[in-house]
């Protein structure tokens, strides 16, 4: 016969994968939609950081003044005040938008105050003797911004900004705050149809786990890819 | 449920709750000020074991996203037989996330002392609490100070998730007041501003040190 004590101390708790494994596919579902709101985030927010860079680097003082305000008020708030500022705030502002474009702006925004920063950075690692050189052989100040300055840039700066990607990925968990749709969401509402709490919680953050070691795979990949030239001779 | 307008009473209310913002933030700056030193000498030790671990927990703490470390935590509770408390999981998850994060940092921060300074003080005869405390530790610090700074920004900046586990903390406030007196624009924006009044200063305090000591050390 099986006896079990009871020594009184906190009782065994039985753990129950069952309902997390019966809702795999909302959380596998919920997963992709993560990887697409970073992916759309990464890509703009990437463009945004691009374009504050230069702006910044411009030499024109007011553009500078505008974009060194956004990038201070951006990094010394949280997240989650800036995303209920965006959903909650702006439509008395008159601009409506719905749960997934608010995160989606909310992380573009974030992105490119961090972003912004790592590029110019970059930009101001590249010696002036090279854009002089690329003047010289006559290119235009669009060529030499995008082949003299930005791509040598990011090549400079690739690990800061994939690391800032994947603090992007991660951060974008937050948006579930505003029910947006992601791999969070899809866990609070798995947790509390079958109020298996720890257990859903911990197959999620070992599913963000999976996709962070996931993208830096994808981002080594894409380094090689991208800056296989020879840094010098 | 009536709705009241936003005024300086419900100012006055948000920028208190800034008081529950920064204790939290100062227990678990305190308490991953205390861990993240360990997790730094284990992941510089000479035992693998050691160093193998310390790098797991950092892996983990910074590939998961900070708001499942707080679930995991409050729900955790319940599983050892805590009664939920979302005050008591919020210090810990941030503790433990704190550790992680300063561990990382310190351990570069030790890593960038130069390595003659540990021969020497090896050849001088010291152990390793001798060598860590005279020599090694206090040259990292010096080095470790900015950084540490701008991670305490970080750090206030995540006590606002504790916010959705429900500890009410100056966001939580907001969102409180908010749902009295609707409206948004000026609760939240009267958050951001509380948020910015605190880390600012903190986030030019880091960047000033940063400047200076590279400064300093640029031959």
């Amino acid at each position: 016969m099986d006896v079990r004590h009871d020594w009184g101390g906190p009782k065994l708790y039985n753990f129950n994968f069952e309902p997390v494994l019966a809702g795999s596919d909302q959380l596998l579902i919920g997963a992709w939609l993560t990887i697409q709101l970073s992916c759309a985030a990464m890509i703009l927010g990437l463009i945004v950081s691009i374009l504050c860079a230069a702006g910044k680097t411009s030499g024109i003082a007011p553009l500078r003044w505008v974009i060194d305000a956004y990038i201070e008020i951006i990094r010394n708030t949280p997240f989650l005040v800036q995303i209920f500022f965006i959903f909650f705030g702006l439509p008395s502002l008159g601009l409506r938008l719905s749960p997934n474009s608010a995160a989606l702006l909310a992380l573009v925004v974030n992105f490119g105050a961090y972003g912004t920063e790592i590029i110019r950075a970059g930009i101001e690692s590249i010696q002036k003797g090279q854009v002089e050189a690329g003047t010289a052989l006559g290119l235009s100040k669009l060529q030499i911004f995008r082949y003299i300055i930005v791509k040598p840039a990011l090549r400079t700066v690739y690990p800061a900004l994939t690391s800032q990607f994947i603090y992007l990925m991660l951060t974008s968990s937050v948006v579930s705050a505003i029910s947006a749709d992601d791999l969070a969401a899809a866990g609070n509402d798995l947790q509390s149809a079958t109020f298996a709490s720890f257990e859903v919680y911990i197959v999620i953050t070992l599913m963000y786990l999976a996709m962070s070691v996931g993208f830096s795979a994808v981002f080594s990949v894409i380094e090689k890819a991208a800056f296989k030239y020879p840094l010098s001779r | 449920m009536l709705i009241r307008p936003f005024g300086w009473n419900e100012f006055w209310i948000i920028v208190m709750a800034a008081q529950w913002t920064i204790a939290l933030s100062a227990i678990a700056f305190a308490g991953g000020g205390i861990g993240g030193l360990f997790i730094a000498l284990a992941r510089v030790s000479d035992s693998t074991w050691l160093r193998l671990l310390a790098t797991g927990f950092i892996r983990i703490f910074q590939g998961t996203p900070l708001l499942m470390q707080l679930f995991l935590v409050f729900f955790g509770m319940n599983i050892l037989g805590f009664a939920i408390n979302p005050w008591l999981a919020a210090a810990v998850a941030l503790t433990l996330h704190a550790s992680a994060f300063l561990g990382e940092i310190w351990r570069g921060c030790i890593e960038a002392v130069p390595p003659g300074q540990r021969e020497a003080a090896t050849a001088l005869g010291l152990r390793y609490y001798n060598r860590m405390r005279y020599i090694l530790l206090p040259q990292a610090s010096r080095i470790a100070v900015a950084p540490t700074v701008g991670f305490l920004v970080q750090l206030i900046k995540g006590t606002s998730l504790a916010a959705i586990i429900g500890f009410t903390e100056l966001t939580r406030q907001g969102q409180i007041i908010n749902n009295a007196t609707f409206s948004p624009f000026m609760v939240f924006g009267t958050v951001a501003a509380v948020y910015f009044v605190l880390c600012w200063p903190l986030s030019v305090l880091a960047r000033r040190m940063e400047t200076r000591f590279s400064r300093a050390t640029a031959r």
